[in-house]
């Protein structure tokens, strides 16, 4: 057991990943002499060299077009993509190449490519660096989308989404990046595409991924404190969904809470909301309720505070879950 | 050119057209056409240039003596025109969905596509069934793809031929991205067989940034790809002179690599010349661009109207230089191919056509439970949950029917 930050056990995974298979190479814009903006890449491209570590031109669809190139070749490229606002100029490569690549081969050929994208607001920061684009990806079939919100899932989740032979991509809770835990680096997680429950409650779920994860277990804590047993669900993989654990944990407890920073509407929770509805209509004690961005891009940073969803605004969701 | 201000109904609509047209190939500043066979069937004796201060012979990479050469070039030519008209009737007779026709840019796809080595990789755009000839994909197999029974409809890696992309330009990065791993190959396994890629595409993808960004790359990395612009003037109805303002040739001056304009409908010279980038390329020296000076003297596809933007008497004048033509004036005037050789290949392409005919007919649509299948390598829950469902709901219809 080591106690690490999130970015350091991200670093780890990445370096196992190049220990384990040559084939697995890191591309990306300033991930090498400078170790990526984040510093995720640390030392990487020191020990592996500029074949395996490749400080790409800046062009986000060079970097996948490039990368699907490579997986096709045999190889197992690992892009970086450096801020979420920054991924659009790869879209068209992301949904209408890489997720199609499988289908269009009638199954023949894979691509197993992730694409490392640090995602989230709370960090203060300029336009297009806090945003949580996860909804549009999601949306594309031939995509896997994983999220981890602890150090031990990052080290883990980066490596089991290289050794996967569908296209995934990391959304990585860049707010958290410096959040330390305790990292097993003998022990898989398991499934890397499962939910996992993190708090048992026996009043009213939540489930949250990501950066958000953290506050929803704050707010279970907070909500005990008045008296209601609630559960916390980290969703871990958005796409596919573990609809299984999230419909188990609602036939007990009755109530759904899905907390994301990503706007509600037809955002993660939506689909959540509407897949519990179907699943698990009889045992609900009132509708599934959804803590989220607002419909807006993503406001300036003096006011993010007030858009991102905190403790009182899971809280707030709460109340009106148990009032009905 | 304040023609903009005119009056719509002072338009001479031909006058624009023609306004737009590039001037000759020949006549055009700045770059020189590559040529060893001209229209009138006569063939030059070498060929030798000056590419990006670095000059050239060609002759090693010439096939102009080579008879039995010579005419299989001019075979693949005919069966692949054959083809294109096999397949454009079959469309029209609603076999297929849309087909995409080639007539006239069978010289620069046969040249090109007859350079490549077994190791080599080519990645298509969606017009390319010339170079899938070269490369011994099964031509039914296109066909699958434009009947609507698939969306690729070969194995590329038995070929070393991409499946056809519809997003223009989209491949062309990952034909920069195989030529990556091709490099760390070699590095890995020197014994290996040098290898290059090869990425097709058009003056109107010329356009897109994916042929920006992966010429960037291709240049940063010195990545073993040689971009093949089938220049055809057209991108369905806007002329090149929108897409360019100078030689598309003449891009790769901007990346740091050699550009180099060949006459498109003269097979000999794109074969030697796409020979020499390859080689060039697998070699280390990195990436080349070929424009390939052409014409599509069909339409854009079969839903297209050619006759809406640009005159007859522009393919009029075209059809002089058409590659099969003269290279069978070539043929007969050299004495290497006489009236038994064409009428035995019109033979062959007849008996081509019918056997494609009977084969796209006999091409059935797949059961959609087949494409849940195809969409994830790994098992996938909600693919499966949505499959059950599929087979449930498709099962009451068969019950149904027993009660009926």
């Amino acid at each position: 057991m080591a106690t690490m930050t999130i970015a350091k056990a991200i670093n780890e995974g990445l370096r196992a990943s190049l220990e384990n298979d040559p084939k697995t190479l890191l591309m990306g814009e300033d991930i090498g002499e400078l170790g990526g903006v984040y510093r995720v890449t640390d030392g990487l491209k020191k020990d592996f060299g500029a074949m395996r570590v490749v400080d790409s031109p800046l062009a986000e669809s060079g970097i996948i077009g490039t990368a699907i190139g490579l997986a096709l070749r045999g190889y197992r490229p690992i892009c970086e993509i450096q801020f979420d606002g920054f991924v659009f100029p790869g879209f068209n490569q992301i949904t209408t190449q890489l997720a199609k690549l499988r289908t269009r081969s009638d199954g023949m050929l894979s691509a197993p490519v992730v694409i490392r994208i640090p995602y989230g607001g709370g960090i203060g920061s300029i336009e297009h660096h806090s945003e949580s684009p996860e909804a549009l990806f999601a949306h594309t079939a031939g995509l896997r989308i994983i999220t981890p919100s602890n150090a031990q899932d990052a080290y883990w989740m980066i490596q089991q989404a290289v050794t996967c032979e569908d296209p995934v991509i990391v959304f990585e809770p860049k707010r958290r990046y410096w959040l330390k835990g305790e990292v097993d680096t003998s022990a898989p997680v398991g499934d890397p595409f499962s939910a996992h429950v993190l708090r048992s409650g026996t009043d009213a779920t939540i489930v949250a991924y990501g950066p958000l994860v953290p506050v929803a277990l704050a707010a279970a804590a907070a909500a005990e404190e008045d008296g209601h047993s609630v559960e916390v669900i980290d969703l871990r993989s958005i796409s596919p969904i573990d609809f299984d654990t999230v419909t188990e944990s609602v036939t007990r407890t009755g109530r759904l809470i899905v907390a994301h920073e990503a706007p509600t509407f037809g955002g993660i929770g939506g689909e959540i909301a509407a897949r519990i509805s179907e699943r698990a209509f009889l045992s609900l004690e009132a509708p599934v309720i959804r803590v989220g961005g607002f419909h807006m891009p993503y406001p300036v940073a003096r006011v993010e505070e007030h858009y991102l969803p905190d403790i009182d605004r899971i809280l707030e969701a709460l109340d009106r879950a148990f009032a009905y | 050119m304040n023609s903009s201000r005119l009056p719509a109904a002072e338009f001479e609509v031909e006058e624009v057209v023609r306004a737009t047209l590039p001037a000759e190939p020949d006549g055009e500043p700045g770059v020189t056409t590559l040529q060893v066979l001209a229209p009138d069937g006569t063939m030059a004796s070498g060929l030798t240039a000056t590419i990006a201060g670095e000059h050239v012979d060609f002759s090693p990479y010439l096939a102009a003596d080579d008879a039995g050469h010579l005419r299989s070039l001019y075979r693949d030519m005919f069966l692949i025109r054959r083809f294109d008209q096999e397949s454009t009737a079959l469309q029209r007779q609603g076999q297929l969905a849309l087909w995409v026709p080639l007539t006239g840019q069978e010289g620069a796809q046969i040249g090109s596509g007859r350079a490549l080595a077994p190791q080599d990789y080519a990645f298509p755009t969606y017009r390319e069934h010339g170079v899938a000839l070269t490369r011994g994909v099964e031509l039914s197999d296109i066909l699958r793809l434009f009947r609507g029974v698939t969306n690729g409809g070969w194995d590329p890696r038995e070929r070393n031929f991409h499946l056809y992309t519809l997003v223009l330009a989209a491949q062309s990065p990952h034909a920069v991205g195989y030529a990556m791993g091709l490099q760390r190959d070699q590095l890995a396994d020197p014994s290996l067989p040098p290898a290059a890629t090869i990425a097709y595409f058009g003056d109107g993808a010329s356009s897109e940034g994916d042929i920006h960004e992966s010429m960037v790359f291709a240049a940063s990395f010195d990545a073993p790809v040689v971009f093949f612009c089938q220049n055809n003037q057209w991108a369905i109805s806007v002329p090149s002179s929108v897409q360019t303002k100078v030689p598309l040739a003449r891009r790769a001056e901007g990346y740091g690599f050699p550009g180099v304009r060949v006459d498109g409908n003269d097979v000999v010279t794109v074969e030697a010349v796409t020979r020499w980038a390859l080689e060039r390329a697998r070699s280390g020296k990195g990436p080349v661009l070929i424009e390939a000076y052409t014409y599509r003297m069909s339409a854009h596809t079969t839903a297209d109207d050619p006759t809406k933007y640009r005159l007859t008497r522009d393919e009029q004048e075209w059809q002089p230089r058409d590659p099969l033509a003269r290279l069978e004036t070539y043929l007969r005037a050299a004495g290497l191919a006489d009236d038994a050789f064409f009428e035995d290949l019109g033979a062959e392409a007849a008996a081509m056509a019918t056997d494609l005919r009977k084969a796209v007919l006999a091409m059935t649509a797949p059961d959609l439970e087949s494409r849940f299948a195809a969409v994830y390598a790994e098992p996938h829950p909600l693919i499966q949950e949505e499959l059950r469902f599929f087979q449930q709901y498709e099962a009451g219809f068969a019950d149904e029917g027993k009660q009926a």
